[in-house]
């Protein structure tokens, strides 16, 4: 063990261990969305997060930019940034409300068992990044599986340091943007009409129902959310890595399912707390253990969290506790 | 009722497998005999196993390439007595290895495979060639292990890790002279050997750190790698998590050169990487350029893949493979024909030079093993030096 190294590295491990944590939350926040409506893992939301990277990064292709250009001026980076954001955020949602169209909602009306969502889920989040994997060559974004390197709008640079603490502008990003979704999201949620029915569906659906609130259309609207989440997740992930490939969700998917069930899963809060707590303990435990740790680490917290708070540390609320 | 039918079909199946496998029989004797005067061998097949999709496909479909055309130039040439190549897409993940060799080693016109690309594949398929005694002769695999294991089947036709690793661990040391050195690996059969013996040559690293292959967030060992003052950093990986790696080191300010072996010398790192990113890196091979082969190999290549640069190995690839298309036309019609063949063979490649005489543990001589370091310059992996034998 390498507390000497720990304690050196500490600053740089704790910034970036929350820029990649925001990232986790973000992705998170539409697994525990449509957990806390629908009772069901989307794991095809990892793929929903991959297209809106690839989205991004086909966007800057068309408008000339690729992993070999440098941009410079502050028009530019945030002419990239917007049409990469919006770009990805389109995608994104598009492909969640497709998943639900073709995946979940025929399934739903049928009545079928939980256990054929989770399997359509798989299924489609399959079809999705073979896709991606297959045709990327015929799209013109890289070779086919390629991995796929692209722009980066901005290079990463120390904006300020506070006693030794050095803070990047792509941190400083990263981490707010996450931060002021999350509050935009949470007071959507438990301020608006529509965030209402939301709430109303997780709750009790068929009384919801009774209420008049439209499942199907709330449904949607948790996707388009979802979708909207990863999106904005998928640019920030552009930003700091400028790095895709067709598999690139498996991963993050894994670790954002994680952090929402770490959080509370069904909690917006939760996803928030439990993202940034994973980021900041795989970055320590790759520290003192080497980074050969880094994953079994992250998963022991989880496991010995999970064993004293089976409902994850804020516990499950979308629907109860502030209905 | 319905046991009896089941029983009679049964009985109909085992015994249409038996006469098929009894006129299969027959097929081959034919081919057998037709072969055993001084004609050749005909209608038999090579595999290629390597990854050919899948995230190292890149580094796959150049020496697919290599042992098409060999054959493509065969077909031509013996038009009445032509040789098949059969793809065997691991996708260089040892999971989906044994299966395919089993495949391969169960179709008894399958004669050599030129593969397994990687170490790891090797592992776990080598095993299965050796039972169907179904030579091999691989490209690119270099763990040095894999001569250890008393496989027959096994020859390689570059030098392993223990000419590359310190090969790389001198050119660290005598031309770039740098004193502090990072060590990081991917906990792959390929990355974690070339790694030990880089550090072998080096002495004690600045510091070491492992990550896993399909990790795409590296801050916490760039974090340390930045913080232990380390000038230069050895990579034992493949390509893309190299990029990746390097791309985060740069961004976070980080000055030092990367070195790398041949997992990482292909295009598609500076792809990942980007051309500034990327710009400087020493990438070993045990292999000379492709693109400065022999005779008129660039050009047929070029010619014969859309005017596609020839990739690592695919030289290599090219030349082994004749040796098993010499073979064939020998009218070595049988896996153990074959082998002995390899075994004996003692013939310089036509498009890298190396003369190819296997030891008998499957290894290339050692005085044929060279090993060169590429630079990445303005984009493109260029041949830098062939590094010295000590």
């Amino acid at each position: 063990m390498d507390f000497d190294g720990l304690v050196r590295d500490f600053p740089d491990l704790t910034t970036t261990g929350l820029e990649q944590g925001a990232i986790y939350a973000l992705v998170a926040l539409g697994y525990t969305l449509v957990y806390g409506v629908l009772r069901l893992i989307n794991f095809a939301h990892s793929e929903v997060f991959m297209i809106g990277t690839v989205a991004a990064l086909g966007t800057w292709q068309a408008m000339g930019y690729n992993q070999d250009s440098s941009v410079s001026g502050i028009g530019l980076i945030l002419l990239l940034v917007l049409a990469g954001l919006a770009a990805a955020v389109v995608a994104s949602t598009l492909t969640a409300v497709a998943v639900e169209r073709v995946a979940y909602r025929p399934l739903r009306r049928r009545n079928a068992p939980p256990l054929a969502f989770l399997i359509t889920a798989i299924g489609a989040s399959f079809v999705l990044f073979e896709a991606v994997g297959l045709f990327s060559d015929n799209i013109g974004i890289g070779g086919e599986r390629g991995p796929f390197g692209m722009v980066r709008p901005f290079q990463p640079a120390t904006l300020f340091s506070i006693g030794g603490w050095d803070i990047t502008n792509t941190q400083v990003l990263v981490v707010f943007s996450a931060l002021g979704m999350l509050v935009a999201l949470d007071l959507f949620v438990n301020r608006s009409r529509l965030g209402r029915g939301i709430r109303a569906v997780a709750q009790d659906p068929d009384t919801a129902a009774l209420m008049g609130v439209n499942k199907d259309r709330v449904i949607l609207l948790v996707f388009v959310i979802g979708g909207i989440m990863a999106g904005a997740a998928a640019l920030l992930w552009n930003v700091t890595y400028a790095f895709s490939r067709f598999d690139v969700g498996f991963l993050i998917g894994l670790k954002a399912f994680s952090a929402a069930v770490l959080g509370g899963i069904g909690n917006l809060r939760g996803a928030l707390l439990g993202g940034l707590l994973l980021g900041v303990v795989e970055n320590y435990a790759s520290g003192l253990f080497g980074g050969e740790w880094k994953d079994f680490t992250g998963f022991v917290v989880l496991i010995v969290l999970l064993m004293f708070r089976p409902t994850g540390l804020l516990g499950e609320s979308l629907g109860r506790a502030r209905a | 009722m319905r046991q009896k039918l089941a029983r009679a079909f049964g009985g109909i199946a085992i015994a249409a497998l038996v006469f098929g496998g009894a006129a299969c029989q027959a097929g081959e004797d034919d081919g057998g005999d037709s072969g055993s005067g001084s004609s050749a061998a005909c209608g038999m097949k090579i595999g290629f196993f390597g990854a050919l999709t899948g995230d190292a496909a890149g580094l796959g479909i150049h020496m697919r390439n290599g042992t098409k055309l060999a054959i493509d130039q065969y077909n031509k040439e013996n038009a009445d007595c032509t040789a098949e190549l059969v793809e065997y897409d691991s996708q260089g993940d040892p999971a989906k290895a044994p299966a395919l060799a089993t495949q391969a080693v169960s179709d008894q016109k399958v004669i050599a495979i030129i593969g397994p690309a990687f170490s790891g594949e090797s592992e776990v398929a080598d095993p299965i060639f050796q039972q169907g005694n179904l030579p091999t002769i691989s490209p690119s695999a270099t763990r040095p292990s894999l001569s250890e294991k008393g496989w027959t089947v096994f020859h390689r036709g570059v030098g392993n890790d223990t000419s590359q690793g310190p090969a790389a661990g001198r050119y660290i040391k005598n031309v770039l002279k740098a004193e502090k050195v990072y060590v990081v690996d991917d906990q792959s059969a390929y990355g974690a050997g070339l790694a030990d013996e880089v550090k072998k040559v080096i002495g004690t690293p600045a510091g070491e750190d492992k990550v896993a292959v399909k990790q795409t967030n590296f801050s916490a060992v760039v974090t340390k790698i930045k913080n232990s003052g380390a000038t230069a950093l050895f990579f034992g990986g493949y390509y893309t998590e190299a990029g990746l790696l390097l791309k985060q080191l740069k961004g976070a300010g980080w000055q030092g050169t990367m070195i790398a072996g041949d997992g990482v010398n292909d295009a598609n790192f500076i792809t990942v990487a980007g051309q500034q990113v990327a710009e400087g890196t020493i990438l070993t091979c045990p292999c000379a350029p492709a693109t400065e082969a022999k005779g008129t190999f660039v050009t047929d290549y070029k010619t014969a893949f859309d005017n596609a640069e020839p990739g690592t190995y695919a030289d290599v690839s090219f030349d082994i493979t004749k040796i098993v298309l010499e073979g064939l036309k020998d009218g070595k019609a049988t896996r153990a024909d074959m082998l002995s063949w390899i075994k004996a063979y003692n013939k310089a490649g036509t498009a890298t030079g190396v003369t190819y005489k296997f030891e008998s543990n499957g290894e290339l001589d050692p005085t044929q093993v060279i090993v060169w370091a590429f630079k990445v310059q303005g984009g493109k992996v260029v041949p830098d030096v062939e590094i010295p034998k000590a």
